[in-house]
């Protein structure tokens, strides 16, 4: 062997300690530090980018879930009322009287502070119209002091949450500086207070122009029916598809179709299933635009994919024992499958569905295409059918439509309707979570 | 003991590699009660052994005896394991190589190791060998590098297999390629001590005997200690051997005298096929 | 709704013949369950399976077919003369479908008669005036020849729905009898009910392939119907995107390469954020970090996966955008005019592609052999350099895959997009400045109120196409890369 040649003496090796670091081995172990401190820098950045988001949902979403409301006590005799009624312009004599009884209540707590009638409308809206209602639909109230609850504007909700400050406003048609100081001086008095606004969470979406009014409520129910419709269709079909392709399938050009099929539909972009949903569903077979019904057969085909993988690997963590117990006794395979196998992976298939149905709450890009976004729900679907077939809007649809409104104070709207999305979402993993551990088996 | 040297006489290399006497030759690695805890489990116990410079030493025993864990205490590979805990005195020429001024990595430049399976990079032969030298900046400039991964690959007795293709990859060698590929790796850094890990027992039997006859080529220039399952190969390779049962150093001395005349009848036990 | 009255009454009979089934199939056996062939329930589920797949199987085909025939019938009815200059058939149709909505909700309402509605000599302005007071018209141009058509489209549905109850009807019972004749101690139940379930389930399967193919068909035919009204080759190569918004113009510029630059630069500052964050990220947890470490760090990571894109788009139009022009704008650097711009977008779809990045290289990584770490140590490689020269090359080609689907994913993104990076379609270098990408381009021109079949609202279905296409491309090379590179360590 001639490889042997040069190796038969050992190259003059320099003897050096172990025990001292020479200077190489400093500086790769600098260099070592270094790059540990970049893995841990892109750890910490990639977390910093976790709770800048999360300061700025809570920070920015959390006034939507408050609103200012004016605590009135207000006692209208009867006289007043046919007095009222007999004027030409009837709430504008509401009006009258209630500011009169405002000035009473201020004074009354020894505060002096100048306003209008124009001042009010611009803090409290029409108050005229909202105390006549109440008095011809409650005439007994007549005489008898009642307690009002009257929702401030948007805009005093913005002073109190710091959105509006003094600095920052312009006089506009909405709000003056000088309205601040009335706001301020029924902050004192204890008349005006913020309260948890439970329009937001119950109410439907408003017009454009009424920020405060605007609740998320109709559009978690359409939300709601949507994944009712992914439940009821992706979870039967994504178990049959999975079922057949891990138990059942042959190894044949057919399956390998399904499977690129799969693989490849996971990845193709929401959007384009929104056009899928556009040019099948509303075009092609004339469902009804908007309507939770669509929604939910779009997302049912974008969240298959999901589903199959997740129920697919549920499946295969079954070991093989269990079928060949089952079919050693006798059962056959099919028997083998849905009386033993399916049973056992179920944890695991709801576990995958109901990430797969989270995945599918927070989608929007396919709402948009087939108008959800376009549609403002203004009210809640009538009966369980209408659910379905009746134009709604979704959550995160209903959030876009918030974003993209020029009116800034639908951006808190947006942001609190963020809020609402994220607990939902969170409920669910928290149950897949829970779904997880506690059937969790080792095998 | 000459019966253990019947390799020296054949003609297929040079004599002088033959002519070390075990008698003269230098402590290398000495260990002094060594413990090794993997968590709670008692790995190794009271290990205490001198290895000799320029020198084939062999680790037998049964499996899960011990014997690799305490080969891969003697480069601080263990220090990868997070569980692993390892107590006593290992020196290397005379320096504690658990000190805490010691730098592993500075040691495994001194102390190399072969593994049971080939394991070369995803990398071009050249660049397998020439990857250690790299990072110890052993070499000044591309010719020096090229001399050292020449004389690397010689040394690990491939040079002439390989000379043409260097560009080739690691991974696309047979097995006995694979494994000498990464003798000539461990060997390209310079060490002082070489370790090998059942370095033939993935190989088929052609292989393990090019492996082996390299084996005792290196003889020469460094102190080898070899964990093996075979006797055949310990007898075969080695010059001093020891022997491992559940985690203790049984016997250690001269490799006739253990697989002629062990002392101790775990030793004869195993010898004879009767534990293992 | 007669048509879900009809499906309940076909499940009506299935559940009748189940219970039928079962008791016939018992009953030839004497009473008892030891001499059949199956168990009795497989005889029961074999007559509800033959009464319902037949019959629900001929009505759904008839559900697709019949507007199809009725549609092609109606508009062959349409007079050339009525389709006005400027307009389409599809147009004049849905205008045939809106009058008959019309005298159906007429009719529901009680606002007009059957007869009247049917009638087709019938003053023509008598039925409109009255269409128009019972509210149910919003166009005025109601034309004699839309009206006639609506009549017989009515007409025609009316008669198509009543032929296909029967035949549901019928096939349902037959089935019924068939099976209830096969119910018999020695027919083999169990396997032909378990026939059917398997081909249940292949059809479960083949789903994935329909919604495939539903998906080429929809962005084909209308990206055809595209090409017809504007040239393909403006479309491909045109450097302005410009559309009228008058609906019908021919002035539009509708040409795809400033979208597919704004695509692309979004998608590049995206990659750049996300792939050394996020690889550096994965060599940290599964190189460096404790057990503990990983533990916490990892699903915190993988929340920003779990956070829907409408959150990180308000994020970007909200927070993200008016930082940046703090800095960036006329008050800090000057650089930037307003929120919306490319940095915004690609920075906020960068931090959500993190996570994307993250937990497949760490995947990847992970399948890198210990032996190649223990090869590289036992040299004396220090952790990094083992990192660098030996577990990243090794699984480079993986990484790479991983950096290709992130990249297929920021090209498809929309909700980042539409928020964040503006509505101006332009051809810039800036990445301060707003542009526009494919996805967002798609959202807009179908949102709008273009009609269907002008080339406004049918460009997005080529613009669909052209992500399509972009998107697989992408994803077939990388997983064709990942399964490669898995094969290499299997």
């Amino acid at each position: 062997m001639t490889d042997a040649s040069i190796g038969g003496a050992a190259a003059p090796r320099k003897k050096s300690s172990i025990h001292e670091l020479d200077a190489r081995t400093r500086k790769r172990n600098a260099s070592e530090a270094r790059f540990k401190a970049f893995g841990l820098g892109a750890i910490l950045i990639g977390l910093f980018f976790l709770v800048t988001l999360a300061v700025s949902i809570v920070r920015s979403g959390l006034p939507a879930f408050t609103e200012t409301v004016v605590d009135v006590e207000f006692t209208l005799s009867q006289a007043q009322f046919d007095e009222a009624e007999s004027t030409l312009f009837k709430t504008a004599a509401y009006s009258d009287l209630f500011i009169a009884d405002l000035r009473g209540t201020l004074e009354e707590r020894g505060m002096q502070v100048a306003f209008d009638e124009a001042a009010i409308e611009r803090l409290l809206g029409k108050v005229g119209g909202t105390l006549r209602e109440f008095y011809r639909a409650n005439p007994e109230q007549l005489g008898q002091p009642v307690a009002f609850q009257l929702p401030a504007s948007s805009r005093v909700d913005g002073y109190f949450n710091g959105r509006v400050t003094r600095e920052t406003l312009e006089d506009t048609r909405f709000l003056q500086g000088s309205d601040l100081d009335l706001v301020d001086a029924l902050h004192e008095a204890g008349v005006i207070r913020q309260d948890f606004n439970w329009t937001f969470l119950t109410g439907a979406d408003s017009g454009v122009d009424n920020p405060g009014g605007a609740g998320i409520g109709a559009s978690v129910v359409g939300s709601f029916f949507m994944m009712l419709v992914v439940l009821v269709l992706a979870l039967p079909i994504g178990v049959a598809a999975s079922i057949y392709l891990e138990e059942f399938a042959p190894q044949n050009k057919f399956t390998d179709l399904i499977e690129v099929n799969i693989s490849n539909l996971a990845a193709v972009p929401s959007i384009v299933f929104g056009i899928l949903g556009l040019a099948v569903f509303i075009q092609f077979m004339h469902l009804p635009q908007s309507a939770p019904l669509v929604g939910g057969l779009v997302l049912t085909l974008m969240t298959l994919p999901t589903i199959i993988i997740s129920t697919r690997a549920a499946l295969k963590a079954v070991p093989p024992s269990i079928r060949d117990a089952a079919l050693g006794v006798g059962a056959s395979k099919m028997q083998a499958v849905f009386h033993h196998v399916l049973p056992l992976a179920m944890p695991g298939i709801l576990t995958g569905t109901i990430i797969g149905l989270a995945q599918a709450l927070g989608e929007t890009a396919p709402l948009l295409l087939i108008g959800m976004v376009g549609f403002v729900a203004r009210g809640y679907p009538e009966g369980f059918l209408g659910g379905f077939t009746e134009p709604n809007s979704a959550m995160p649809a209903q959030i876009y439509t918030w974003a993209a409104r020029a009116d800034a104070s639908f951006y808190e709207k947006a942001w609190g309707g963020i809020i609402v999305l994220l607990v939902f979402l969170l409920l669910m993993n928290v149950i897949a979570i829970i779904l997880r551990r506690k059937f969790e088996r080792r095998w | 003991m000459d019966a253990n040297f019947a390799k020296e006489n054949e003609p297929m290399y040079d004599a002088p590699l033959g002519k070390n006497d075990v008698d003269a030759k230098d402590t290398k690695i000495a260990a002094k009660d060594v413990q090794v805890y993997y968590g709670d489990t008692h790995a190794i116990k009271d290990v205490s052994v001198d290895l000799l410079d320029k020198t084939v030493t062999a680790f037998i025993g049964p499996s899960g005896c011990g014997k690799s864990t305490f080969l891969r205490c003697l480069n601080r590979m263990n220090d990868t394991i997070d569980i692993c805990r390892v107590e006593g005195l290992i020196e290397l020429d005379g320096e504690d190589i658990y000190d805490k001024r010691v730098d592993p990595v500075q040691l495994r430049a001194k102390v190399g190791m072969v593994f049971q399976k080939p394991n070369p990079f995803p990398k071009s032969i050249y660049d397998n060998v020439a990857y250690g030298p790299k990072i110890h900046g052993l070499a000044k400039n591309k010719a020096e590098l090229d001399e050292i991964v020449e004389k690397a690959l010689r040394r690990g007795a491939i040079w002439d297999e390989v000379k043409d293709r260097l560009d080739a990859p690691g991974t696309g060698l047979s097995g006995g390629q694979q494994q000498r590929l990464c003798i000539a790796r461990a060997v390209a850094t310079e060490p002082e001590v070489l370790l090998m890990d059942e370095p033939c027992s993935a190989l088929d039997p052609i292989a393990t005997a090019q492996v082996e006859e390299l084996i005792d080529e290196l003889r020469a220039s460094y102190s080898v200690v070899i964990v093996t399952h075979s006797m055949q190969q310990a007898a075969r390779v080695s010059q001093k051997t020891a022997f491992f049962h559940l985690g203790n150093l049984v016997e250690y001395g001269e490799t006739s005298q253990i697989f002629t005349n062990p002392v101790d009848p775990r030793t004869e036990s195993y010898i004879t096929g009767r534990i293992g | 709704m007669p048509l879900l009255w009809l499906f309940l009454i076909v499940l009506a009979i299935a559940a009748v013949g189940f219970v039928l089934g079962r008791a016939r199939a018992l009953a030839s056996a004497g009473g008892d369950v030891r001499n059949l062939h199956s168990l009795p329930s497989y005889y029961g589920n074999n007559v509800a399976i033959k009464t319902v797949v037949p019959a629900i199987l001929v009505m759904l085909i008839w559900l697709i077919v019949q507007p199809m025939i009725v549609n092609s019938t109606i508009s062959g009815m349409i007079p050339e003369s009525s389709v006005a200059e400027n307009s389409s058939l599809g147009l004049v149709m849905s205008e045939v479908r809106r009058t008959a909505e019309g005298l159906d909700n007429a009719v529901a309402n009680g606002d007009m008669t059957e007869e009247f509605a049917r009638d087709a000599r019938a003053d023509f302005t008598d039925v409109t005036q009255r269409l128009k007071d019972a509210g149910q018209i919003v166009t005025s141009d109601v034309t004699q020849p839309i009206l006639r058509a609506a009549q017989s489209y009515r007409i025609m549905n009316a008669t198509g729905n009543l032929i296909m109850s029967g035949i549901v009807l019928a096939l349902a019972l037959s089935g019924l009898f068939w099976g209830l004749r096969d119910s018999h101690a020695a027919f083999r139940a169990r396997n032909t009910v378990e026939a059917a379930v398997r081909a249940l389930l292949i059809g479960a399967a083949s789903i994935a392939i329909l919604t495939t193919i539903g998906i080429i068909l929809s962005l084909v035919f209308n990206t055809v119907e595209f090409f017809r009204l504007y040239p393909a080759t403006d479309f491909f190569f045109g450097t302005s995107w410009a559309p009228s918004f008058s609906g019908r113009g021919g002035s539009s510029d509708l040409g795809v390469l400033p979208l597919l630059w704004g695509t692309f630069y979004i998608s590049i500052v995206a990659l750049v954020v996300a792939v050394p964050i996020g690889l550096f990220a994965a060599v940290y947890l599964s190189e460096y970090a404790t057990p503990r470490v990983r533990a916490v760090a990892k699903p915190m990571l993988e929340v920003l996966a779990g956070i829907p894109t409408i959150v990180y788009g308000l994020f970007a139009l909200l927070t993200v955008g008016p930082l940046l022009l703090g800095i960036f704008g006329d008050d800090g650097l000057g650089w930037m005019q307003a929120g919306t711009a490319v940095m915004t977008a690609g920075l906020v779809m960068g931090i959500m592609l993190i996570p994307f990045v993250s937990s497949l290289s760490d995947d990847i990584i992970n399948a890198v052999p210990q032996a190649m770490r223990d090869g590289s140590y036992g040299l004396g490689a220090t952790q990094s350099e083992t990192i660098k020269q030996v577990i990243l090359p090794a699984a480079l080609p993986g990484i790479v895959g991983a950096i290709l689907l992130a990249a297929s994913r920021a090209i498809g993104e929309t909700m980042i997009v539409v928020l964040g990076a503006g509505a101006a379609a332009k051809l810039s270098l800036n990445p301060f400045e707003a542009m526009t990408t494919v996805t967002a381009k798609i959202v807009s021109q179908l949102t709008g109120d273009a009609d269907f079949s002008s080339p406004e609202a049918l460009v997005a279905f080529a613009l669909g196409m052209t992500l399509f296409v972009l998107t697989l491309g992408l994803n077939v090379l990388a997983l064709y890369i990942v399964r490669k590179y898995r094969e290499q360590y299997e």
